[in-house]
């Protein structure tokens, strides 16, 4: 291992230089020393090596070095996700914010300031920018949350002191085709507060986001994200979230297409009673590598956390799940669940699942599951017997199996618009 | 309405010939009840009529007010009006009992070249023919048949039955795993179907099921073919004689 490790560090300086090549850091502003630290601890970690055990079946060679060009998305017929959803909404053109676009930066009970705006100086931000990122760089490192953090050229800190009358919608449009965007977006839920998160739009030719999440005693955080129909690009996420007493946290995110997908996410549990769902359903059909790795910590009492992933995979889609709950010593009352799945639609795509479980609390219950398997002939029969097309069939159980993950989206409306395109892709790509 | 000739039918995956030359022919507004041992090749009809995969038709026809019915999709047979009610329901987690009975009702309406019904039209219908089988609101919004206990299953086919209005309809061995309020209740569901322009098929391996629904014509099956026909009172014969002496005075 030690002799692999060397081999690999060269390797990984390599790719961090042709990566960073071209970018300054901000010598300015509140977030310069946060942005100097991790430049620093990113020098130490260079840049994932496939041959990394945590990098084992996601190649994250498209996210270093140089960007890929990706062709702009052009809409079709299709309206954008959330479209009839009353929201605030913040526009960014190839990973940079577009004030004409936006809606002014004002919503009762919220505070939001750009993170490009170095002149302000964002008091609450400095303690968190950076440092739920750091907080998860063990133990597994996650370097490109790490370049993140040093080089992010936008994103948005919001402070939520109250119930946010509407959601607040990050709508990323993609113009470029060598476009290569880092965003960093804080939220801070101050004690009972609430909000919901609206993510959508393919972004870039290469995203790199980081969303850190502190929410405070008996705040709501609410994430719904898409990540749309852009074939060619190659997205890396970073989600952390720390959760203090009764705090609720909720995520979910639908993927369909994209070269190369990697969502992380990292949730800690450290106040007692506190709730934190993830979930995830992505379809992909041809050139698609889909990776959710995840990993949970529950560092309190009486917490309950899941985790639901769905993959619908075909010609050739890989999917990844790389998921583990950690039950820290003391933690007792833990209620944990992990299911990860797959469905292939033809003998070509592949499904590689990690699911782990780590517990040094001894009154807890966790439990997981993976599976990977194919449409369920006897029921498709079922429904083709009562009349029902088989097309129509075959889209109302991919629909029937990804509703597990859709349930996590709590607001009805919103569930349907994810619905309804999950059907418009289904349709789209013959069930 | 129903006329099924010479049929030869061996499964796919081994080289075993099931059904041997079945004739059988059903008339519009009849009740024909099949009866038969266990591996006679009774459901194994049932799936190869409905369509299922997994059987290859060797020899023989079988058509549906004339027109060929081996030659359809499924969901075209059962737009066509072929009907089965299985002998085991299948369980379709994540799919509500509500969703399917409409996607399925609007779906055959359409394939006959229909308007789909109304939302609130539907929900009327479906609930007026839930009421006579005590199907209740919580069974409709369930999972298709998931969690349902066995006699749940089969009053929920016979709804779906009612639902799709079918002219030919095979039921396999509805009876089985039923109690017996539970299956006067389907036979009850059965008999509000019956109609000048309707046929039954109902397989079974008792006389009991026939009490409740009324055969016009008994018909015995063994090693793939029907071997005996007669009247109701074939099955009281089987009912107390089994199937023995019938299978050695044709062998």
């Amino acid at each position: 291992m030690a002799i692999a490790q060397t081999r690999f560090a060269q390797a990984r300086q390599d790719a961090l230089r042709a990566r960073i090549a071209g970018l300054e850091l901000p010598k300015t502003g509140w977030s310069a020393t946060a942005r100097a630290d991790a430049r620093a601890r990113l020098t130490e970690m260079g840049l994932p090596h496939k041959r990394d055990e945590y990098w084992r079946y996601t190649d994250p060679t498209p996210l270093n070095g140089g960007v890929e060009t990706a062709e702009p998305f052009t809409f079709d017929d299709e309206t954008m996700v959330f479209t009839g959803i009353d929201r605030l909404q913040l526009v960014f053109v190839d990973g940079v914010f577009d004030a004409g676009a936006s809606d002014p930066l004002a919503l009762a009970g919220v505070e939001i300031s750009r993170l490009a705006d170095t002149g302000a100086d964002i008091h609450w931000a400095r303690d968190l920018y950076g440092v739920l990122e750091a907080r998860g760089q063990t133990p597994v490192q996650r370097p490109f949350a790490t370049l993140n953090t040093a080089f992010a050229n936008d994103g948005v800190m919001i402070r939520v002191t109250g119930k946010a009358t509407k959601p607040i919608s990050f709508i990323y449009l993609h113009n470029s085709d060598s476009s290569d965007a880092v965003l960093h977006h804080c939220i801070k839920v101050e004690a009972g507060a609430e909000l919901t998160i609206l993510e959508n739009g393919p972004a870039a030719a290469r995203l790199n986001t980081v969303m850190e999440v502190e929410i405070a005693e008996g705040g709501r955080f609410h994430h719904i994200r898409t990540q749309g129909r852009d074939r060619d690009r190659s997205a890396v996420t970073h989600l952390f979230a720390r959760l203090g007493r009764e705090a609720l946290f909720k995520s979910f995110t639908l993927t369909a297409n994209g070269r190369l997908t990697r969502n992380e996410a990292v949730i800690e549990l450290s106040g007692d009673d506190a709730v934190a769902h993830i979930a995830g359903a992505a379809v992909g059909d041809g050139a698609f590598h889909h990776d959710d790795t995840v990993f949970v910590i529950h560092d309190a009492l009486r917490c309950e956390s899941r985790q639901v992933f769905k993959k619908v995979l075909k010609n050739g889609a890989v999917g990844v799940f790389q998921g583990k709950i950690l039950v820290r010593d003391g933690a007792q009352k833990t209620d944990g669940y992990q299911i990860s799945q797959a469905l292939l639609l033809d003998g070509d795509s592949q499904f590689l699942a990690k699911p782990e479980l780590e517990i040094y609390a001894d009154d807890v219950i966790c439990s997981h599951g993976s599976t990977t398997g194919a449409i369920d002939e006897t029921a498709l029969f079922y429904l083709r017997s009562r009349g029902v097309p088989e097309k129509a069939a075959q889209s109302l159980l991919v629909l029937a199996f990804l509703a597990e993950a859709l349930d996590e989206i709590e607001d009805s409306a919103l569930a349907e618009d994810i619905r309804s395109r999950m059907e418009n892709w289904l349709s789209r790509h013959g069930g | 309405m129903l006329e099924i000739k010479n049929l030869h039918v061996k499964l796919e995956e081994e080289d075993k010939v099931i059904l041997n030359g079945l004739n059988l022919t059903v008339e519009a507004g009849n009740v024909h009840a099949i009866m038969g041992p266990n591996g006679s090749g009774k459901s194994t009809l049932s799936y190869v009529l409905a369509g299922r995969d997994g059987y290859e038709v060797t020899d023989g026809s079988a058509r549906l007010e004339g027109d060929d019915l081996l030659e359809m999709k499924p969901e075209e047979r059962a737009a066509a009006g072929l009907f089965l009610a299985f002998q085991y329901p299948v369980e379709i987690p994540g799919v509500g009992n509500m969703t399917f009975l409409r996607t399925a009702v609007n779906a055959q309406r359409k394939a006959r070249g229909g308007e789909e019904l109304s939302a609130g039209d539907f929900l009327k219908l479906v609930r007026a023919k839930a009421k006579a089988l005590k199907i209740d609101a919580e069974m409709l919004k369930r999972p298709v048949n998931v969690g349902f206990s066995g006699g749940e299953k089969k009053r929920n086919e016979i709804l779906q039955m009612a639902m799709l209005e079918p002219k030919m309809c095979i039921l396999d061995e509805t009876d089985s795993g039923l109690d017996v309020d539970a299956m006067k209740l389907v036979s009850e569901g059965v008999n509000a179907l019956r109609d000048a322009g309707r046929a039954f098929l109902v397989i079974t391996h008792y006389q009991r099921l026939l009490d409740h629904i009324k055969p016009d014509v008994v018909h015995i099956m063994a090693a793939g073919r029907i071997v005996r026909t007669g009247g109701p009172e074939l099955a009281l014969e089987v009912e107390k004689n089994g199937y023995a002496d019938i299978l050695s005075e044709v062998v």
